[in-house]
């Protein structure tokens, strides 16, 4: 058996199967109490799998899971009675209104009528979706009913919120709007799970992340972390006209590391203005140079040769 | 890392196996609230035109051949009639309420996925959608018990069993059909072919209408196998006072086989889809 710590979730070689093919290959996970977890990675990494079976919606094909010190395959309406799940794909009612949404789901959790009501008011306040609380869902835009399936998510109180890709599809304004939903989450304590195939919102979200791949985790720790293991402090991206670039080893002297794109060259150097200097020094002359630094991007790139969203 | 100012707590506990399936008919009874209107076509208007059809209009052209007396042991056709007519209305409900909205449940609206991301279970959700159905169509049928008196269809107060019976035949199909819709990956023809090929058939041959010994013999088995000729023939029997009690043990047994055997594999191929 698994030693129950302060663990939320504890994972050992964890597999999951659907036939012939192996979605999860065998994870290790620990997630404690109040951190806010990541999995990052491409489609079809296995993290969605993953969340589902930590969500007890997904039997597990292998290896040992605890949930909130639970077994999901023994006790999956007792843990999910206490953890709020946010889908990839919205799942509201959508012949209810905004507020019936939320009472009704509530009332799952065995919650009193008065309870439910109380808290969807706070819900809707939290969401900022007061205004529209008794309109009809269906017409609300992407952003507000991802917010109204957060809020939902949180009707019970939950101790842990798995979050499955939150704010894909959603525009720039209402993303921001939405993390910022989440800081205040994990302030009031509450441990969260997200997977994203956004680095950037793994960099702002998460205090540790795992990078999935193929099923796999090829890598764990904080995105600070990560960068500084795996990629240089910046990051020069060099454009050239197309057939006119120079071969790789030509540049290889200027930096410590080169990827080779298609549509541009990526440079690892703790330096980017030095190597952009050197470069030009030697003749070479980019249609255009950018100085940036490393993100998880680069990371996941190192380790796997592929990019994130392709 | 250090520990959080504060740790949330859940307020959130798992419904027993009764009152989960209750949650899910009261989910259903707050849609219901708020869209009765919308489904009062198919629950009141639907059979309250089969009953100005085929009750009055066509009882009318009928009554007073000597076949139908012998038919309905000495009632008028509507008396004999409306029992059957319960019975046809609670099958067609059931069928319907258990195609669209239960395929909308797993993949249009998806609700049945957000359901079940909660404490409740798959099998749970099936339950409560078997019990709402049946308590709805037990409230359009009472609505119809009272229209149909005021027509002159009712003769006795055995009119109340007709309706039970005809819930738990509307049941029986609606358990099938939910376990049918909870296959299907797209709409495709599926739900047509089973209108056409067996809820209209149904409907026309399973002595609602006329006495299925009209029919020629060897057209009669088929009838034994519909749900609906074993539901009318016990609704009928509880209206007109003409209790045989083996034959309605018989008929009643195979309706809770069906309902068992439907809800049996509505709560499996729930989970199989909700819980892969």
């Amino acid at each position: 058996m698994l030693d129950v710590g302060d663990g939320l979730v504890q994972a050992r070689g964890l597999r999951k199967r659907f036939g012939e093919f192996e979605a999860v290959r065998g994870i290790d996970v620990d997630v404690a109490r109040g951190e806010v977890f990541g999995f990052l990675g491409p489609n079809g990494a296995g993290k969605s799998s993953t969340m589902r079976m930590i969500a007890c919606v997904s039997p597990r094909s292998a290896g040992e899971l605890q949930v909130l010190g639970m077994d999901p395959s023994v006790h999956g309406p007792r843990i999910r009675a206490r953890i709020g799940v946010v889908p990839q794909l919205d799942n509201l009612d959508q012949e209810l209104s905004v507020r019936q949404n939320l009472e009704v789901y509530g009332r799952y959790f065995g919650l009193s009528r008065a309870h439910v009501r109380a808290r969807a008011a706070e819900l809707l306040e939290f969401a900022q979706l007061s205004e529209r609380a008794d309109a009809a869902v269906e017409p609300l835009s992407g952003g507000m009913k991802r917010r109204l399936t957060i809020a939902r998510a949180l009707v019970n109180d939950p101790e842990l919120l798995l979050l499955d890709e939150p704010t894909t599809g959603l525009d720039p304004q209402a993303r921001h709007l939405l993390w910022e939903r989440l800081y205040r989450l994990k302030r009031e304590g509450v441990t969260q799970i997200i997977t994203t195939h956004y680095m950037d919102e793994a960099e702002q979200l998460c205090d540790r992340l795992v990078v999935m791949d193929d099923g796999l985790i090829v890598a764990e720790g904080s995105p600070a972390e990560l960068i500084e293991r795996y990629s240089t402090r910046e990051v020069l991206e060099l454009r050239f006209p197309p057939g006119a670039a120079p071969p790789a080893d030509v540049l290889a002297p200027h930096v410590e590391r080169i990827e080779e794109l298609p549509d541009r060259l990526l440079l690892y150097t703790a330096d980017g203005e030095r190597a952009q200097a050197a470069i030009a020094g030697a003749g070479h002359r980019p249609l255009s140079a950018l100085v940036r630094r490393s993100t998880l991007e680069d990371v996941f790139l190192r380790l796997t040769g592929r990019s994130l969203v392709e | 890392m250090s520990a959080p100012a504060r740790v949330a707590r859940s307020t959130g506990r798992a419904p027993g196996a009764v009152r989960g399936v209750l949650l899910v008919v009261e989910h259903a009874w707050v849609w219901y609230r708020g869209n009765w209107r919308a489904t009062v076509v198919s629950s009141v208007l639907q059979p309250l035109l089969f009953l100005l059809a085929f009750g009055v209009g066509f009882g009318a052209l009928v009554q007073g051949g000597s076949g139908v007396a012998a038919a309905t042991g000495g009632h008028t056709y509507l008396v004999w009639l409306a029992p059957a007519l319960l019975a046809v209305s609670a099958v067609q409900t059931g069928a319907f309420e258990s195609s669209y909205p239960v395929l909308s449940g797993f993949k249009w609206q998806r609700h049945y996925h957000g359901m079940t991301a909660g404490p409740v279970s798959p099998a749970q959700v099936a339950l409560g959608h078997l019990t709402w159905v049946a308590l709805k169509t037990a409230g359009a049928g009472a609505v119809y018990v009272l229209v149909i008196a005021l027509f002159g269809g009712v003769a006795s107060p055995g009119i109340v069993v007709a309706l039970l019976v005809a819930v738990l035949t509307g049941a029986a199909v609606a358990a099938p059909v939910t376990a049918f819709s909870a296959t299907l990956e797209n709409e495709g023809a599926a739900f047509s072919v089973l209108f056409r090929l067996v809820v209209i058939p149904m409907t026309l041959f399973s002595g609602t209408f006329f006495p299925v010994d009209r029919l020629p013999a060897w057209v009669q088995p088929v009838a034994w196998v519909s749900p609906l000729w074993h539901g009318t023939e016990v609704a009928r029997a509880a209206a007109l006072d003409r209790w045989e009690p083996l034959p309605a043990l018989g008929h009643t047994a195979f309706l809770l086989a069906l309902l068992g055997l439907g809800a049996f594999f509505a709560t499996r191929l729930f989970t199989r889809r909700l819980q892969p």
